[in-house]
């Protein structure tokens, strides 16, 4: 076991592009921490990088105090579980989670008594003498985790290992990964493109865009404080609302109406002049039907009126989709955002934004209908609209 | 059973039979010529009219050299598979994992070798043979083998390679093992296909081989059975030796025969099923 310490690495290819830039990153022994971003971030050149498996170009990496920058992957005692699982397909299950031990050469007795240890948290006792083709996917993920704990490393690293299971079992690994981390208390790295997995898996989750980190912080943490504007759209499902919007005094213009924010919502953001030009986000959550919040909450936000165009039943809620009247806004990170989720953007028949609402599932929907809508204004966070910062930072 | 499908088997079944035929009556003419006796053999009969083994003794007969020539055949085919076998994994395995300058120009380098007329060297080489001391040596022969096979195999073996993920040789890193050790436990055992369907194919090649094994050789040491063969002459300056030709072309495909039905065995497909992906 041991920490792991990223001291300003980069990575440039040999073509002039720089996957990964000056990456600060310490992960403490134990911990568990996820590497998120969208893809083409640099987050799986990162993990490559800790894995020995990519040359880092420039910075240091420490593990357990040592710096590895220039040792062999065999070297570093770090296991890896691959998104493609990578087992040894003319080698049964014993075969795969014993090949690490055998390359060590520790004695037969060692190598069963661990793998049968290993089999038996992955419940793959019934599976040993199969080969790899022969198992469901399920499986051969269990298999990959199998060949990674046998051989009690200083720290896993875990690229994508969930991706290409099937929703449900997905959920079901989710929860097998995190129970057998914390059971080996394992320093842990783990790449990951879904914020549903960053979120319910890690201590703390690194939030990466274009080679460069943008925030590290535990999964609570990004989703109330998210230091930028792609923070905060990229973690939380479905994604934040962004509005264009203007601040005079406690006043909040948004384009469907005007927010009166509370003082200690004031002062987290600090003084804004009139007339600039910020970006508004607001958490679907942060909506609710007028009618279903209690009189005591209700001054801590506003109401306004509008109609749905669309109503998503989930059963727990709904989600309904209103227009938020006209304006739009131009960012970056908006666009960053919007490449990560596959490039469509939703837009009124006007061409002004839509915005999404999580709304209780007692609460009255029906599309087209005028219905009066209140939204939390000591929830909402503003960012810059030039550069996509936190005001709030 | 549908009507198409029945008329598809039958067509199939044509097919394979004209094609069969065509490949299989030279064969089936020699075995009977091998086993015609002496003063039948000019009859112009299918089958034998009087069957004799006599043409077989006469192979192995110590006269004729074809014993030593098969030892000869056997050795320069088996090593030159195995000397090919050996450098071309692994120039296949550098060409398909490593960027390396010059990469391109390897393997055009190869093609352009493998293409090479071999009639247009042997005249050269039997002078520089004689020279440098390789004519009528095992070693002499095998060097041209190596240089005319070592592109096929190199060829086929990287189109293998290529097939393999490459995590499964990340993984193996990770699980701890040496560059060599991921190539021997894991590259190699699931290119092994690919290593027989080039060991075959090398081996039919140096083992068919007259034109350089005419030239470069002289004597028993290092003649090979095709060459031996096209000596092989009759009990007195009349006799026909056209039987003992022919039982000596029969012997000399037994051993192909046997390669490819060990190597055939081999050659199974889909090895790399389940390694990645579910």
């Amino acid at each position: 076991m041991a920490d792991i310490v990223l001291d300003q690495v980069s990575k440039v290819y040999s073509d002039g592009y720089t996957a990964v830039k000056n990456l600060n990153l310490e992960i403490a022994d134990g911990e568990f921490m996820i590497l998120v971003g969208p893809s083409g971030c640099g987050k799986s050149t990162a993990l490559n990088m800790i894995a020995g498996l990519e040359d880092i170009s420039s910075g240091e990496l420490r593990i357990g105090g040592e710096v590895v920058n220039k040792k062999a992957p065999r070297d570093r005692d770090i296991a890896m579980v691959f998104q493609s699982y990578a087992l040894y397909p003319h080698m049964t299950v014993r075969d795969n989670i014993a090949f690490a031990l055998k390359l060590a050469k520790r004695p037969k007795e060692e190598i069963d008594r661990k793998v049968n240890e290993a089999a038996e948290i992955l419940d793959l006792q019934n599976h040993l003498e199969r080969k790899p083709a022969n198992l469901s996917g399920g499986q051969r993920q269990r298999v990959a985790m199998g060949r990674a704990i046998v051989r009690s490393p200083k720290a896993f690293l875990m690229d994508e290992p969930l991706s290409n299971l099937d929703a449900k079992l997905r959920v079901q690994m989710r929860a097998e990964v995190a129970r057998i981390q914390h059971r080996m208390n394992t320093t842990t790295v783990y790449v990951t493109h879904d914020q549903t997995e960053a979120m319910t898996l890690g201590d703390r989750v690194a939030i990466m865009l274009h080679g460069v980190l943008q925030q590290v912080a535990s999964p609570m943490e990004l989703y109330n404080s998210p230091k930028n504007l792609f923070v905060a759209g990229f973690i939380g499902s479905p994604g934040m609302n962004f509005l264009p919007a203007t601040i005079d005094g406690d006043t909040v213009k948004l384009p469907m109406v005007d927010v009166k924010l509370p003082s200690e919502a004031q002062s987290k953001i600090g003084r804004v002049e009139k007339g600039r030009k910020i970006i508004a986000g607001i958490r679907p959550e942060d909506f609710e039907d007028a009618a279903q919040v209690p009189a005591e909450a209700r001054d801590r936000g506003t109401t306004f009126k509008t109609s749905y165009d669309l109503v998503e039943a989930m059963g727990a809620e709904y989600y309904v989709h209103f227009s938020a009247g006209h304006g739009t806004i131009e960012s970056s990170h908006v666009e960053d955002l919007l490449a990560d989720q596959g490039g469509i953007t939703e837009t009124t028949d006007e061409g002004g934004a839509v915005v999404v609402a999580r709304l209780d599932s007692e609460a009255r929907v029906k599309v087209g209908e005028p219905t009066d809508v209140w939204v939390d204004a000591s929830k909402l966070h503003f960012f810059d609209a030039e550069t996509g910062e936190s005001l709030a930072a | 059973m549908t009507e198409s499908s029945r008329n598809q088997k039958i067509l199939w079944a044509i097919g394979t039979l004209v094609v069969l035929l065509y490949a299989l009556t030279p064969v089936a003419w020699i075995i009977s010529l091998s086993f015609k006796d002496p003063t039948t053999i000019g009859d112009q009969k299918f089958l034998p009219t009087k069957t004799t083994w006599d043409n077989y003794s006469a192979v192995f007969q110590g006269g004729l050299g074809f014993n030593h020539a098969l030892i000869n055949s056997i050795g320069i085919a088996m090593i030159t598979t195995l000397l090919a076998l050996t450098f071309a994994s692994m120039a296949a395995y550098a060409i398909t994992r490593l960027d390396f300058p010059g990469k391109t120009l390897i393997l055009a380098g190869a093609l352009a070798v493998s293409m090479f007329p071999a009639i247009s060297i042997v005249g050269g080489l039997f002078n520089v043979w004689r020279v440098v001391g390789l004519y009528d040596t095992w070693p002499g022969l095998i060097l041209p083998y190596l240089s005319f096979s070592l592109p096929l195999a190199i060829y086929i073996l990287s189109a293998f390679f290529r097939e393999i993920p490459w995590d499964l040789e990340k993984a193996a890193q990770m699980d701890g093992a040496t560059g060599s050790q991921a190539f021997r436990r894991v590259i190699l055992p699931l290119a092994m296909p690919g290593v027989f369907t080039a060991g075959i194919l090398v081996f039919i090649s140096a083992w068919n081989d007259f034109l350089f094994a005419n030239v470069l050789t002289a004597t028993d040491t290092a003649r090979t059975a095709p060459v031996a063969l096209s000596y092989f002459r009759g009990a007195s300056q009349f006799t026909d030796p056209s039987g003992a030709i022919a039982a000596g072309a029969v012997v000399v495909t037994i051993p192909i025969l046997i390669m490819v039905l060990i190597f055939q065995r081999r050659i199974v497909s889909g090895l790399t099923a389940g390694a990645v992906k579910g």
